[in-house]
């Protein structure tokens, strides 16, 4: 294990950024959200959210896909895919919960047939995650089974008062720790478990630390679809797409055609099934009512999903949508209601 | 408070346990202390959960359009922000008056827990109120900070204490007006150049994800299908494509609001990027009492309002483009 000095990490950065774009927590606005770094730019490691997850970085919030040029009677199609051999990039500071996430991620684009927009995004990104060290409220990554002090990732870092300690764990974290060892020196392993101690302390003292999801299995799949509880659980959902967008493991877009004076660009953008022209079809949208796409959104996380990837949940705790509804409705609320009787 | 929500709370039994309403609609317990959750209750046990407490900032007068069209009548908890919501609904024919019965509430700022976290506390587990200050227990350690430093932005600078429509009231403490004036923002982004506004809106907006949750929760964006939403209307998006889809999003629905928006607040509030969109609809509230003199939308539910009325003495659109309108 190798630690870098509290002091030196804008050097770190800065280094980091010579050869590579660098994508980081950086407060702008107000908010934090992952940016390009650059010189004077405010990040923000301490914040254990930040409000868009780091999927924007893989699956971008709209992307363009192909653009169409016609003249005369020929059409041409032009490829606008991202080259990733132009540029490597990093992505640092990803807690576990949005770790384990581009995992949920992986399942859907890279399952065949592959995504290949998100394959080679994906595969430009060095990921260097960042073990939590102060969870919140909100966090209920422990009931999926994370551990938050021990994300993986090509390098996994800790952060505490005096170093950022740094633990490559795959060939792409070797070559990224090549770049920045000279500025660190050995050592660190018995802060790093001094804190992991520290905060596995604190996650079982957390609210939600013992959520029971026992009854969400694929057998169960008509019993909970028909559950009463799903009218009221929904009664207050403003059919917003503030928890789907800023859920890490939300993975629907749409497609759409934008005309501009050169011709048509087909880009796709991050859609939302609380949205009621979500899945439109020639005869209408196939869920009428809020209820159901309320429904819809934690059936998939709970029930579709893991029903067809051996188990694994496509919610990883993150509690941002426990922080943004505007109305505090969230994935809490579904589990306690339908989860399992130890939910009380 | 405690009173206040003890009396709310035998009010909705009354009410229900009688038949005289077939629902009430108010807040129910959430996770915490500080996330209540807007609800409909239709019997007397179902209100085991009801709360009422420094946290119930989300405007319940929205609910009414489609509650307010089913069988029986509704009886619903308004502070005096969501009073003025409520009567601009009645005004725009979106709400059967009749079927509601409303009921007035005390209101003393209600409270963000943003603004609590980004005074350092994380892990909030618990809040309590006392007069000026809220004690703030987390995981980390028990802090007390300032009612005034964490209010919700429209409450620090709430336009009116006074309920603007009432069936009946509860109201047990004096509520006193803020001494903020809601348009000091406004004057700073007037006072700044065009350049220096534009950069300003640019960061700001290029927060947006689209979400949506601003529209949703407006209770003036009460169209049946949104322009935005509808494919056909060459200017539907979902994507945050290009900043100049997010601008011409928040512009059209600026001046879509204009004249009826009354600065309720809740864009604001549900934004989950913070993005101060009561900015732009106080620009709007300014700029329309400065022309065609002081106007507060949903201060009544009948009359003409100044933008879709027309009186020999209006100011002509040029006159305004001169810059008069600042
Ligand atoms: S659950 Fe909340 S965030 Fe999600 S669509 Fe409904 S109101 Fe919006
Ligand atoms: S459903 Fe909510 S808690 Fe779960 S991953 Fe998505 S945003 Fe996070
Ligand atoms: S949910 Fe877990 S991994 Fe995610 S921020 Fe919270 S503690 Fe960290
Ligand atoms: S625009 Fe904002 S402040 Fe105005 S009525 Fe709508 S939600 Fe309320
Ligand atoms: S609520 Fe905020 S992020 Fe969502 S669409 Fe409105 S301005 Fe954009």
């Amino acid at each position: 294990m190798l630690k870098i000095a509290k002091e030196r990490l804008n050097e770190l950065y800065a280094k980091i950024a010579e050869s590579m774009g660098l994508f980081i927590p950086i407060k702008k606005a107000g908010e934090v959200n992952y940016h390009v770094w650059g010189e004077g730019k405010e990040v923000s490691l301490e914040t254990l959210k930040t409000v868009k997850s780091p999927k924007n970085a893989f699956f971008p919030a709209s992307e363009n896909l192909m653009k169409f040029k016609t003249e005369g009677k020929n059409l041409e199609i032009i490829d606008v895919r991202w080259d990733k051999s132009e540029k490597p990039f990093v992505i640092f500071g990803v807690k576990a919960c949005d770790y384990k996430a581009i995992e949920v991620l992986d399942k859907v684009f890279l399952a065949d047939p592959v995504d290949t927009y998100y394959q080679s995004r994906r595969e430009a990104f060095t990921i260097v995650t960042l073990a939590c060290s102060k969870p919140e409220e909100s966090c209920f990554c422990n009931a999926f089974g994370v551990d938050a002090t021990a994300p993986k990732g090509d390098v996994t870092t800790w952060l505490d008062e005096k170093y950022l300690y740094w633990q490559p764990n795959t060939e792409k974290g070797e070559a990224l720790t090549q770049i920045v060892a000279d500025m660190a020196e050995q050592g660190g392993e018995a802060e790093v478990a001094a804190q992991q101690a520290a905060t596995q302390a604190i996650m079982e003292k957390l609210p939600f630390a013992s959520l029971d999801l026992s009854r969400f299995q694929p057998e169960n799949l008509n019993e909970l679809f028909d559950d009463p509880a799903w009218e009221e659980m929904s009664e207050a959902c403003l059919g917003c797409g503030t928890c789907t967008f800023v859920c890490p493991t939300c993975q629907c877009f749409d497609i759409r055609d934008f005309k501009t004076h050169e011709g048509v660009i087909r880009y796709r953008c991050w859609d939302s099934c609380m949205y009621s022209d979500f899945t439109l079809m020639a005869h209408g949208n196939s869920r009428t009512t809020q209820m159901q796409r309320f429904r819809q959104r934690f059936m998939h996380k709970l029930v579709y999903y893991p029903s067809q990837n051996d188990g694994l949940y496509s919610c990883v705790g993150c509690g941002r949508c426990v922080n943004k509804c505007p109305q505090r409705l969230n994935i809490v609320k579904v589990i306690k209601t339908l989860g399992g009787k130890d939910n009380d | 408070m405690k009173d206040v929500e003890m009396k709310m709370l035998e009010r909705a039994k009354a009410l229900l346990g009688s038949g005289e309403v077939a629902r009430v609609i108010g807040w129910k317990k959430g996770e915490f202390y500080f996330d209540p959750v807007p609800a409909s209750f239709e019997s007397v046990e179902e209100l085991s959960d009801f709360v009422y407490n420094g946290f119930c900032g989300a405007n319940l007068s929205k609910y009414l359009i489609q509650m307010s069209k089913k069988e029986g009548k509704t009886a619903i908890f308004l502070k005096p922000c969501d009073s003025y919501s409520f009567n601009q609904l009645v005004k725009e024919h979106r709400i059967v008056r009749e079927n509601i019965h409303v009921i007035a509430i005390e209101c003393q700022g209600k409270l963000d827990i943003e603004k609590i976290k980004a005074q350092g506390v994380s892990a909030v587990t618990e809040v309590e109120e006392d007069g000026d200050t809220v004690k703030v227990s987390s995981l980390y350690g028990e802090t007390t900070l300032n009612k005034e430093d964490i209010l919700l932005v429209k409450c620090a600078t709430c336009k009116s204490k006074t309920h603007q429509a009432k069936d009946e009231e509860i109201v047990l403490h004096e509520m006193p007006e803020s001494k903020n004036n809601r348009f000091d923002e406004v004057e700073k982004l007037e006072a700044m150049t065009e350049t220096e506004r534009f950069a300003f809106w640019k960061l700001q907006l290029q927060k947006c994800i689209r979400c949506n949750a601003c529209r949703n929760v407006c209770p003036a964006c009460s169209c049946i299908k949104c322009v935005f939403d509808n494919p056909a209307s060459g200017i539907a998006a979902k994507a945050n494509d290009s900043e100049f889809e997010e601008k011409l999003f928040h512009i059209i629905r600026a001046f879509h609001v204009a004249g009826r928006c009354t600065d309720c607040g809740e864009c604001s509030r549900v934004c989950p990027q913070n993005i101060p969109l009561h900015l732009l609809n106080r620009k709007f509230i300014k700029d329309i009492d400065g022309l065609y003199g002081e106007y507060q939308a949903g201060e009544t539910a009948e009359g003409k309002t100044p933008l879709t009325s027309y009186t020999e003495g209006d100011k002509e659109p040029n006159d305004v483009v001169d810059g008069e309108a600042k």
